[in-house]
This record gives structure tokens, C-alpha cells and sequence, in this order.
């Protein structure tokens, strides 16, 4: 990506008022929006348009877990480890989505085509097992339920 | 044209209500998308206009919706405020939470929506923080801070600018009140918001909505725009996290929406004094802002004349993980943790025993059924060592480990600490490895005897698939070591309890330290004497 669409995204995507205090989180989440992740060549960029230091940008970049800094997997697969989900049989889901998609929890498959992402909570405590499979929200995840899921995923 | 209600709730819509409401307007209904009313187990729940009201059918498939619409289809309820399961809730912050379509301003109007703004409005600042000190409302979010004094504080600090932030940053576990009602009602949050900063002297307000709610993110900022004229000049922008459970601790907050890494900052001074941009900033929760509206429209005696002690008007409690009836049950404060749990939640979704609840979010302590007789009441929780927090409860049945859930406490508080203090930062990950330790020295699940009959418990097969073997199991630890560690753990939670900038690194002692004094079967120990004598 050239320096050129990045200056571009950024002149689109600040907040319209000049004086918007704390555009940093907003201008964050617009760029992750457009280009899929924040690219450290974006940071320099970001910090300038916000007359922050590098390292501010790239501080609060690396803080938030929903940032991320390489190209995402095609498909997301995020289960919840929260306790409420556990209570329903979350370890087993979670253990059989490891195994069926043969990846670790916060890793990617060989393929580089599925990641397997924890989150914690998505406020559905009492239909758990909870997931989010590219950006869709399943509840009462079971066995057969999950392998369907996953079938659409990974065909 | 039969007029048809339906759900738009995150829960209702993960189990299918869409597909539903496609059905219902495929068959020439007229659909009103709501919000729920917080009885999961009957969504998706379609209600019927009749002459007799609102008749309700749920679950539903959308290949029923014939069966719905000529009243044949075998899980007829009834008028949904007959069920037991509302029949018996006070709905004081709840009460249009289902029944309207959430972002229409009329809807909201003709159920009594900006009745309290208008009062607030004709009153002078001070009246109004005097309404809601004698309300006796205190902070939903956690610790239970009285609202009003809050309020006052803000209202006499000096200053041009002052904010009205919103913590809607709910992170917990087992909580989901927050969510249900900015996806429900959004309004009621606004009208609150627009109430705290005429009482207050603010112009601005943020509400700062966690990332993994986007459809309340959604909501709330189609409803800001619907709604800014009525509220003007008071003014409302959603800001949206990314991640951070700590963020829901109030300093790390508003670091956050002043586009920094969410730490925590050292108090005092105080956000009432210096706050959001260093101004003076009241911070509450979601269920505290919304609580107000009512207390404006209806006096603060009728919202005071509820509850149990010191802990006065309703609670919006959230019945969660492994239980029957789970959702969001709006009552006064008094009610006992067993009648929560097993008269209104119906005990255990798999139908086993109830083995412990968690109340109060990952932070919470978790109780044994020999302490169902606890009030729901902060002093009484407080008293027994744990916490109310947002009012999540969640249920887990016998086949719990709890030296498992421990670990995930103390794991759980390690990936999401902000950093900044050592008894947080580090306390957590040696909290991870001394429970490792335990869990070492106890006999493996499947291979031992006496001390692990308990660990022997519930299903076998979830033993093996669930829990992995902990690789210090094949080199058993010598004889005492598991003692010495429990020792050392209860000394590294001391340290984390009073050592700790926030409730993150501060609260992680409650869950690990309650899971040792009631099961401590779990982790080697003899097994817990009964306290229902207490």
C-alpha cells in the first residue's frame, strides 16, 4: 500500500471537526475498517494528521487487543472463554474447534485462510456457547451445530 | 393486517428471530422489530396483536408462522406479563424494554418516555441532585457509589465545561443488562444522560460502547441522531473500544476516549473533579443513568419505597451460563441468591445439581448453594466477602472444577491487565503459575483416588476433553507442597487486594479466594463445612 492511499484515508476518515478531542481510537478503527489492519507504515501517517509521537500511535495500537498489525484471515472464527459460556460447555466447543480447524486458540490455520480467536463475553451469557464466525453471532453452540459452522468456513 | 412483535435483540436475532420476522412478513404481517423482554428461553418470541392484547408464541421456527398466525401453535404463552417469570419483577428501568420499537421517538413518548427530562428541566440544578440523593441510588456498575453525591460533586466544581460520560463498557461475564437496554430502549439511556447534565451544568456527553456489542453500537447512535434535537443542547457522541476489558474501570475509560491506552490513572483527584480532558466529569454505568428518568417521572420515594437496607429501588439482575431460565430479571434488592437462582432461574439448564454461582462478573466471588440465603443487597454480599457488581449471575452445575476456574481468574486478569501496576501486572501471571502448582500436586482426574473423588465428578468425558492434562502431572510435586502453595497463593492475593491501582487487579482475589474457602475439595483441601448456620 503507498504512502499516498494511506494520507488519503486518513484526510477521509478524521473527524469533521478539527477540534474533536481523542480522535485517535476513531481514526484507528476507520483505517482497520478500510485497509483490514494497521500497517506500521501507517503509524508515522496517524501520528502526524494527530500531531501525536510515533510511539503514542504505536502505544495504543499494540494496547487494544482489536487492533491488529498483519492481514487478517479470510475467516474469523471467535468463540467465547468467558465463565458463562464455560458453565455451558464452552471448553468442549473450544477444544473441538482447535481440532477441527487444526489451530491453536489466537492462531491461524497453515493455510493462512482461518483464525481462531478468543473473546470474552459478547453479552448472550444465558443461550452459551457463544461464537462470532465473521462477524455473525451464533448462540447455543453444540458438536453438530459447530461442524456445520465450520464446514461453511472452511469449505 | 395482523400487526406482529418480534424481537431485535442480539440474543433473540443469534437465535434465529430474523429468519422469523422474514417469515412473518412473507405472510403479509405487519412486523414491529422490539427489543426483548429478557426471557431467553422463549425467543425467539413472536407476540400477536388481538383484542385482548399483545398474545405471545415462543420459541418459534419460521416455518411455523401459519400455525402463529391461526393461533394453533402448540407454544402459546399467553399475555407475556402474565408468565411468573415477569409477573413477579418490579420493571422500573425495564418497562418499555420489549414492548417498543426502540428507536421510535413516538413509541417512546407515548410510553411515558421524557416525562423525567421535562421535570428535570423545570427544576433548578440542585433540585434535581437532591431527587436523586433522596432516591438513594447508588452506582450499577460496581461498587455501589451513592449517584446523588457523585452528582453534587460535579455540580460544585468549578469550571466552563463539564461531561457526562457513560460507562457502557460491560465486560463482565454473565452480564448483559447494559446491552438489552441500549438495544431496547436507547432512549431511556439518553434521556438519563440529558438529565445528569442539566443537573450537573454539562453540554457534552460520551457514551463509550465495547466493541463486541455492534448492534448496540447501532442502535444508540441511530437513536442520537433521532434525538438530538429533544436533548439539545445537550450533545452525545458514541465512542467505541476495541478490546480492552479494563476499559471498564472508569480512570482506564476515559483514557481511552481521550485516544490512550487504557490505563488506569492514580486517584485521587477524582473524575468529579478532574475527569474526562481534566474537566469535571460524572462517570456512571448504563443501569445507573437509566434508573434516573423513572426517578424524575415518578418521585424519588416511589423508587426509594423499593428494596432492602441501604440498598434502595430495583436491580436489574442477569440470570446466566447454566440455568434454566435465564435473561434479565428487574427486582427490588432483598431477594435471596437462592431465590435467583433456583425459584426464578430454575436452577440448572442440564438438569444437575447447582455447584457454585458467580456473582458479580469475572471479579465476583463465587458461592456455594449453602449460601443461597444471602440477600441480594450490597452490604450483605460485601459482608460475605464478595461483591454485587453489575448484578450478573452465573450458574454452574456439579461438573465445575473449581481450581480450573481459579486459574481462569487469575489467566483472565493477566491478559486483560493494563500494565501499569505490579500487583495487577505480575501478581496475575504468578497467580496462573501457583495454581498450576496446586492443580500439580493433586491426583490427575483419571488416574487417582480419595482426595480426587471430587475431580472425579460429573462427566468423564468432559475430564478428558476439557481439561487437558497439565504437563507437571506426569512429575508429582512432593507431599505439603500443594499446602505451602495455597499459603503462598492466599499471600500473593493479599498482595493483589490492597496493592492494586483498580478493581482488576484489586477484585481477581475475590473469585480465587472464594474458590478456595468453599471448595476447597478442588484443591486438595478437606471438604467445605456447611456455612448455612452463618
Amino acid at each position: 500500500m503507498g504512502a499516498s492511499a494511506y494520507l488519503d484515508a486518513i484526510r477521509r476518515l478524521m473527524p469533521r471537526e478539527t477540534d474533536t478531542r481523542g480522535a485517535l481510537l476513531p481514526l484507528l478503527h476507520g483505517l482497520q475498517e478500510e485497509f483490514g489492519y494497521i500497517d506500521d507504515a501507517l503509524v508515522p501517517h496517524v501520528a502526524e494528521a494527530l500531531n501525536l509521537s510515533r510511539a503514542d500511535v504505536h502505544g495504543v495500537v499494540t494496547f487494544y487487543h482489536d487492533f491488529r498489525r498483519r492481514p487478517p484471515a479470510r475467516h474469523i472464527v471467535r468463540l467465547c472463554r468467558a465463565e458463562s459460556c464455560q458453565a455451558r460447555g464452552g471448553n468442549a466447543i473450544e477444544q473441538a474447534a482447535i481440532e477441527r480447524l487444526g489451530t491453536s486458540m489466537g492462531g491461524t490455520r497453515a493455510d493462512g485462510e482461518v483464525a481462531l480467536e478468543a473473546v470474552y463475553c459478547i453479552g448472550l451469557c444465558a443461550t452459551g456457547p457463544n461464537a462470532i464466525i465473521n462477524g455473525k453471532i451464533v448462540s447455543r453452540l453444540d458438536g453438530p451445530k459447530l461442524d456445520r459452522l465450520l464446514e461453511q468456513v472452511t469449505a | 393486517m395482523t400487526r406482529v412483535f418480534i424481537s431485535r435483540d442480539t440474543v433473540s436475532v443469534a437465535l434465529g428471530a430474523d429468519e422469523v420476522a422474514e417469515a412473518f412478513v412473507h405472510a403479509g404481517a405487519e412486523v414491529v422489530r422490539t427489543g426483548s423482554h429478557g426471557l431467553f428461553r422463549i425467543e425467539p418470541l413472536v407476540e400477536i396483536e388481538t383484542a385482548q392484547g399483545r398474545i405471545g408464541y415462543g420459541p418459534v421456527d419460521p416455518e411455523d408462522v401459519g400455525k402463529v398466525l391461526d393461533a394453533t401453535h402448540p407454544h402459546r404463552l399467553g399475555r407475556i406479563a402474565d408468565l411468573p417469570f415477569f409477573a413477579s419483577q418490579q420493571r422500573f428501568t425495564f418497562a418499555r424494554c420489549g414492548a417498543i420499537d426502540p428507536v421510535d421517538l413516538d413509541d417512546y413518548a407515548a410510553h411515558g418516555g421524557w416525562a423525567g427530562l421535562d421535570t428535570a428541566r423545570a427544576l433548578q440544578p440542585g433540585e434535581v441532585v437532591a431527587i436523586v440523593k433522596a432516591s438513594g441510588l447508588r452506582g450499577r456498575g460496581g461498587a455501589g457509589f451513592p449517584t446523588g453525591i457523585k452528582w453534587q460533586t460535579v455540580l460544585d466544581a468549578a469550571g466552563p465545561e463539564k461531561f457526562i460520560v457513560c460507562n457502557a463498557d460491560e465486560g463482565d461475564s454473565g452480564t448483559f443488562a447494559d446491552r438489552m437496554l441500549m438495544e431496547g430502549d436507547p432512549y431511556c439511556l439518553i434521556e438519563g444522560m440529558a438529565i445528569a447534565a442539566h443537573a450537573v451544568g454539562a453540554g457534552y456527553g460520551y457514551i463509550y460502547i465495547r466493541s463486541e456489542y455492534p448492534s448496540a453500537i447501532a442502535t444508540m447512535r441511530e437513536a442520537i441522531r433521532r434525538s438530538a434535537d429533544r436533548v439539545a443542547p445537550f450533545t452525545l457522541e458514541v465512542r467505541v473500544g476495541a478490546g480492552a476489558y479494563v476499559c471498564g474501570e472508569e480512570t482506564a475509560l476515559l483514557e481511552s476516549i481521550e485516544g490512550k491506552r487504557g490505563q488506569v490513572r492514580a486517584k485521587p483527584p477524582l473524575p468529579a473533579i478532574a475527569g474526562l480532558f481534566g474537566k469535571p466529569t460524572v462517570i456512571n454505568n448504563v443501569l445507573s443513568l437509566a434508573a434516573v428518568p423513572f426517578i424524575l417521572a415518578e418521585g424519588a420515594e416511589a423508587y426509594a419505597a423499593v428494596g432492602f437496607g441501604r440498598s434502595r429501588g430495583t436491580m436489574p439482575v442477569q440470570l446466566a451460563g447454566n440455568v434454566k431460565n435465564g435473561g434479565l430479571y428487574e427486582i427490588g434488592f432483598g431477594v435471596t441468591l437462592g431465590d435467583l437462582v433456583e425459584r426464578i432461574g430454575g436452577g440448572t439448564e442440564s438438569g444437575r445439581p447447582v455447584r457454585a454461582v458467580q456473582v458479580g462478573g469475572p471479579l465476583g466471588a463465587y458461592f456455594p448453594p449453602s449460601m443461597f440465603h444471602l440477600p441480594f443487597d450490597y452490604e450483605s454480599f460485601a459482608a460475605a466477602g464478595g461483591l454485587i457488581g453489575h448484578a450478573g449471575i452465573t450458574v454452574f452445575d456439579d461438573s465445575v472444577d473449581m481450581a480450573r476456574m481459579a486459574r481462569f481468574a487469575m489467566e483472565f486478569c493477566a491478559a486483560e491487565s493494563c500494565g501499569k501496576c505490579t500487583p495487577c501486572r505480575i501478581g496475575s501471571t504468578r497467580g496462573v503459575e501457583v495454581i498450576d502448582r496446586i492443580i500439580a500436586t493433586l491426583p490427575s482426574p483419571l488416574v487417582g483416588e480419595g482426595g480426587a473423588k471430587r475431580r472425579m465428578r460429573g462427566s468423564e468425558v468432559r475430564d478428558t476433553s476439557e481439561c487437558p492434562p497439565h504437563p507437571s502431572h506426569a512429575f508429582p510435586l512432593p507431599q505439603g507442597e500443594g499446602e505451602s502453595q495455597i499459603t503462598l497463593l492466599r499471600d500473593l492475593c493479599d498482595t493483589m487486594k490492597f496493592g492494586s491501582l483498580c478493581a482488576l487487579g484489586g477484585f481477581t482475589p475475590y473469585p480465587v479466594l472464594s474458590a478456595l474457602d468453599h471448595f476447597p475439595e478442588d484443591f486438595g483441601g478437606a471438604t467445605a463445612l456447611p456455612v448455612a448456620a452463618e
